[in-house]
């Protein structure tokens, strides 16, 4: 997910006899799905996990709007330029909106980015695969921001107000990407063979980078059932991963492409389809910073921010200053 | 000293007529720079007509621990509520 591995900073989830009278009172305001607020009392553990979720939440929203800000020039028309514009511009928005739910637990924005930065924070795996041709702006809208969706629209109900908030509007301007998403595959797979060649090499290349977006398989998941308990993972990885292969398989068969997965089949039984696994041994290669774009990734953050500082300054001495002249009037 | 930007809270007037609600926070140098922001970030799609912003430490907020004393003087003036009173069926509407 935009939020992948994340270790709860507890080793095991208590019982309510080990619990302390706060903890109990605490997961007892949960368990009636009351939100939390950042004044609230809550445990440390809670705390420092939410901050690496919302934290890796936010940097996987501003990382990821590099593979896209990368066809921004070459788009193949002025509309599609301005809508891809408003989509990565939604992004930075959504990075912004996850920043500040952070900062409600104490940490302060530029700690987080220098968290990044540092590679002691990590941002989603997907965002370190090239975007190669213009299909893959439709194959992210479509199946990378579908994934996201399929995580997010539970987070809504999470347990922590402002993370759930910033939820709420997230998801709001989420349908509108998945959307434009799709109808760049539908263009392509309605075009030119070379055009339709480069929707069916897109959805080959992300098929199954997004379905290692939801993490490792449930088997090998570990430190879930905390977070589980406390209600900022609501629910597990495979159950997001079939429901995301249920709802997109169906859509790849309207585009008329097919299915990188030649083993997928429908199981009537458990009224979903069986298909393959993603090499996992290549995510973890990804997550430990080892994928197509990892550095080039990193490289172009840190320079932004680098590059951005005498802007920061500058803005921060102007207003200083005209302060302080309003105040000698 | 930070070189952080302060932190702003932004409420916003969705249509004429309704007050303003607190929509989310941002960072700008000043007051001038945070409502340009919260338009670009906040009103991407029509909510707002009109954009109040309050940097975050000038906000004096009520404490989550007095929660029962604080607000527990008005759950025993019931009578507050219109409910509160028996008006028979033949009177009509009130």
């Amino acid at each position: 997910m935009y939020a992948q591995m994340i270790k709860t900073a507890s080793n095991s989830v208590k019982t309510r006899d080990e619990m302390s009278d706060s903890e109990r009172a605490f997961q007892d305001r949960i368990d009636a799905g009351q939100k939390i607020e950042p004044k609230d009392w809550m445990p440390d553990d809670y705390r420092a996990t939410l901050i690496r979720q919302i934290g890796q939440h936010a940097h996987s929203e501003i990382v990821g709007q590099l593979p896209e800000g990368n066809w921004i020039t070459r788009a193949p028309t002025l509309e599609r330029k301005a809508i891809l514009i408003a989509k990565v511009q939604d992004e930075a928005g959504h990075g912004l909106y996850l920043y500040c739910a952070a900062e409600t637990l104490g940490v302060s924005r530029d700690e987080l980015i220098e968290e990044l930065h540092a590679g002691r924070m990590k941002y989603s795996s997907i965002f370190n695969y090239p975007t190669l041709n213009w299909a893959d702006m439709g194959a992210i809208g479509w199946l990378v921001d579908g994934a996201a969706i399929m995580n997010q629209v539970p987070l809504q109900r999470t347990s922590y107000g402002p993370y759930s908030r910033a939820m709420v509007r997230i998801c709001k301007e989420e349908s509108f990407h998945q959307r434009q998403g799709y109808s760049i595959m539908l263009k392509m797979a309605q075009g030119n063979d070379a055009q339709k060649a480069m929707a069916q090499d897109s959805l080959n290349r992300f098929w199954y980078p997004s379905l290692m977006m939801f993490g490792p398989p449930d088997a090998e998941s570990v430190h879930s059932e905390q977070s589980m308990a406390w209600k900022i993972k609501i629910n597990t990885n495979d159950e997001l991963r079939q429901k995301f292969v249920d709802q997109t398989v169906p859509q790849i068969e309207y585009l008329g492409l097919e299915c990188p997965d030649q083993t997928i089949t429908w199981n009537a039984e458990k009224d979903g389809y069986d298909y393959a696994q993603p090499d996992w041994n290549e995510f973890f290669e990804v997550i430990k910073g080892n994928g197509p774009c990892n550095k080039e990734r990193l490289a172009a953050r840190v320079k932004a921010w680098d590059d951005g500082e005498w802007v920061r300054d500058g803005l921060l001495a102007h207003a200083k200053k005209k302060s302080a002249r309003v105040a000698a009037e | 000293m930070s070189k952080e930007w302060p932190l702003w809270e932004v409420f916003i007037r969705g249509q004429h007529g309704m007050s303003h609600r607190h929509i989310g926070s941002l960072h700008a140098p000043d007051a001038e720079m945070a409502i340009k922001n919260a338009r670009d970030v906040y009103t991407r799609r029509n909510e707002g007509v009109s954009i109040w912003v309050v940097e975050a430490v000038h906000i004096a907020a009520s404490s989550p621990s007095d929660k029962g004393p604080f607000y527990e003087p008005s759950n025993s003036k019931v009578y507050r509520h219109p409910a509160f009173f028996d008006i028979p069926d033949d009177v009509g509407a009130m």
